[in-house]
């Protein structure tokens, strides 16, 4: 049984400065339940007035034991955990997972499966963005733009529907290939969204990029130079306002990337309104890269035909003996997966999303790490808010763009 | 082994006496816990490993002794390179020097190290828990930590379960 402690200020003595001790700045919450915290995030803020000293981010209030439930599950079953890391980013993590497990157990992936990855994972980018734009209109009391961003979100999870059934939690890239072939109608509603998407940005921009009372609230808020943010481990449109080149999409390609025309946007401001940029920018990259991958869908299977690893289909299971047996061996045991430990990373909407994969010969994983970009780019948030308004803090927050299911874990 | 990896790898083994292990083109170095800091050190300041993108551990129990691998993965972003780092701790003693004056994104991923499997580590700024709630015992994360569920209450067994709830101080 556990038991409630009281908090007093003891614990976090050595974290704020010898004022609080006396009384002289103000130590206040902000959240867990709070609208601009994007979640259940805590912060502990040590306030001068409206000047934060100092800022301690308290998280794990959703904390639910993925990495050890996916322990306790075989390599397939396993990767429904994936979805619910990462909520605006379910493709992104069932990619990663999966490429962790080909990379383990050395399985090939057929170029339209490959070609199709990238696209639904382009569209999932776009959709986390659209998010991350809606959310930080609404901290900064534009409100309009949520619902802008929310309409186009919703033509993307439509798609989602489409090809596997759910709008969020997919499941539909498996270890091989992906779960089924996309259907007929998939090809004309990603050129609909390509086709009316990019004069939505132009929107977006009209509305913010040049918006005198937007750029007061974001320039010169929140500076990150390129040392601290690799110092904290910070990945993703965070690093890439900073002033680095670094994109794993460019610099080590995964599912054919190397074929796609696209540029990386960098920025060297290294502020909030450097990492908005960044990521306006991306939505542009990403619809060319879409669209590039569209054209040149290539035909063939979706899954590998590796047995061993991939079910066989339903046609097949009633007519050959072998294809029965291996069905009902993926289906009860799994695969097996040797003793070793591999990593494996993509780039995802936030940053680098690794997976730390060991196998320990048998059919379920011993240990997956998930590295989340969240949780890293979160820990460099104190440095970023020292000296500056609470009001600002929100700011400089909504830029970070976390997700607290991506931290927590 | 990329060949650019080639000479930092000697250069470790020689230096420090690291094992060397390959699985599918990664590269995994031994080193002893009390090295561990000055392997960083050289490793970010002479060979420009500029990001630690992993520290996390892997639980070997019950095959392996030591039971606990802690891993560093480093990666270069000026020469897209990566290299894994690999300390093995013991169960009895389970204790490291912390590197969160090498890496700066250590501090939250050890304090996670240290809520999940229970490795201290010597020298950290803010020894707390981080995702467990205060007042936890055990570290989830050991594998025999076992994988535990709350009864859901219902109306048959309302009482019997609000009984063992955690109620707030009278």
């Amino acid at each position: 049984m556990t038991q409630i402690e009281e908090v007093s200020i003891d614990q976090f003595k050595h974290l704020v400065s010898e004022r609080a001790l006396t009384g002289e700045t103000m130590l206040l919450n902000m959240g867990p339940q709070h609208p601009s915290t994007h979640g259940v995030l805590r912060l502990l803020l040590e306030l001068d007035g409206e000047t934060v000293v100092n800022c301690i981010p308290d998280i794990g209030y959703l904390h639910t034991g993925i990495e050890k439930n996916m322990e306790a599950k075989t390599y397939q079953k396993a990767e429904v955990m994936t979805d619910r890391l990462d909520y605006m980013n379910p493709m992104g993590n069932n990619l990663a997972y999966v490429m962790a497990v080909e990379k383990l157990v050395d399985l090939d992936v057929p170029p339209r499966a490959q070609a199709i990855r990238v696209i639904l994972v382009e569209l999932q980018r776009i959709a986390s963005h659209l998010v991350w734009l809606g959310s930080v209109g609404l901290d900064l009391a534009a409100m309009s733009m949520f619902l802008y961003c929310f309409r186009e979100r919703e033509q993307i999870l439509d798609i989602f529907e489409l090809v596997s059934g759910q709008r969020m939690m997919t499941t539909y890239i498996r270890p091989g290939g992906v779960w089924r072939d996309v259907p007929v109608e998939f090809e004309k509603a990603v050129r609909e969204f390509l086709k009316t998407f990019p004069k939505r940005i132009d929107e977006y921009e009209k509305l913010l990029t040049k918006n005198p009372l937007f750029i007061d609230r974001m320039v010169g808020l929140g500076i990150l130079d390129a040392k601290t943010a690799l110092s904290y481990g910070v990945t993703g449109p965070m690093l890439r306002a900073s002033g680095v080149n670094w994109d794993l999409r460019k610099s080590r390609p995964y599912m054919g990337y190397e074929q796609y025309d696209f540029n990386v946007p960098v920025l060297t401001e290294g502020d909030t309104y450097a990492r908005y940029l960044v990521r306006v920018q991306e939505f542009r990259e990403s619809l060319k890269i879409i669209e590039q991958a569209l054209n040149k869908l290539p035909f063939g299977p979706v899954q590998s035909d590796n047995r061993k690893f991939v079910p066989p289909p339903r046609s097949e299971i009633g007519v050959s003996m072998e294809a029965l047996i291996h069905h009902f061996k993926l289906w009860t045991e799994g695969f097996l997966a040797p003793d070793a430990s591999i990593y494996s990373a993509v780039e995802s909407p936030r940053g680098e999303l690794g997976v730390l994969l060991a196998g320990d010969g048998g059919p379920k994983p011993r240990r997956v790490h998930m590295r989340t970009p969240s949780f890293d780019n979160l820990s460099v948030l104190p440095e970023l808010v020292k000296g500056h308004l609470v009001a600002d803090l929100v700011a400089i927050l909504a830029s970070v763009d976390i997700v607290l299911g991506d931290i927590d874990r | 082994m990329d060949i650019n990896l080639e000479p930092i790898v000697k250069i470790i083994q020689e230096k420090f006496g690291a094992t060397l292990e390959e699985f599918r083109g990664e590269v995994h170095l031994f080193v002893k816990p009390e090295q561990i800091v000055e392997v960083l050190t050289q490793l970010r300041d002479e060979e420009r490993f500029e990001l630690l993108s992993v520290l996390n551990a892997v639980d070997y129990f019950p095959q392996k002794t030591p039971r606990f691998h802690v891993v560093y993965q480093l990666t270069s972003i000026s020469r897209n390179l990566s290299l894994q780092i690999r300390v093995p701790v013991n169960e009895d003693n389970p204790k490291l020097p912390t590197v969160t004056g090498v890496f700066a994104v250590a501090n939250w991923r050890e304090r996670e190290l240290l809520d999940m499997f229970g490795i201290e580590f010597e020298g950290h700024p803010d020894p707390r828990r981080i995702l467990t709630p205060e007042g936890m015992e055990g570290h989830p994360l050991r594998r025999d930590f076992p994988l535990g569920y709350e009864e859901p209450q219902f109306t048959f067994n309302f009482d019997e379960i609000r009984a063992q709830k955690p109620s707030p101080k009278e």
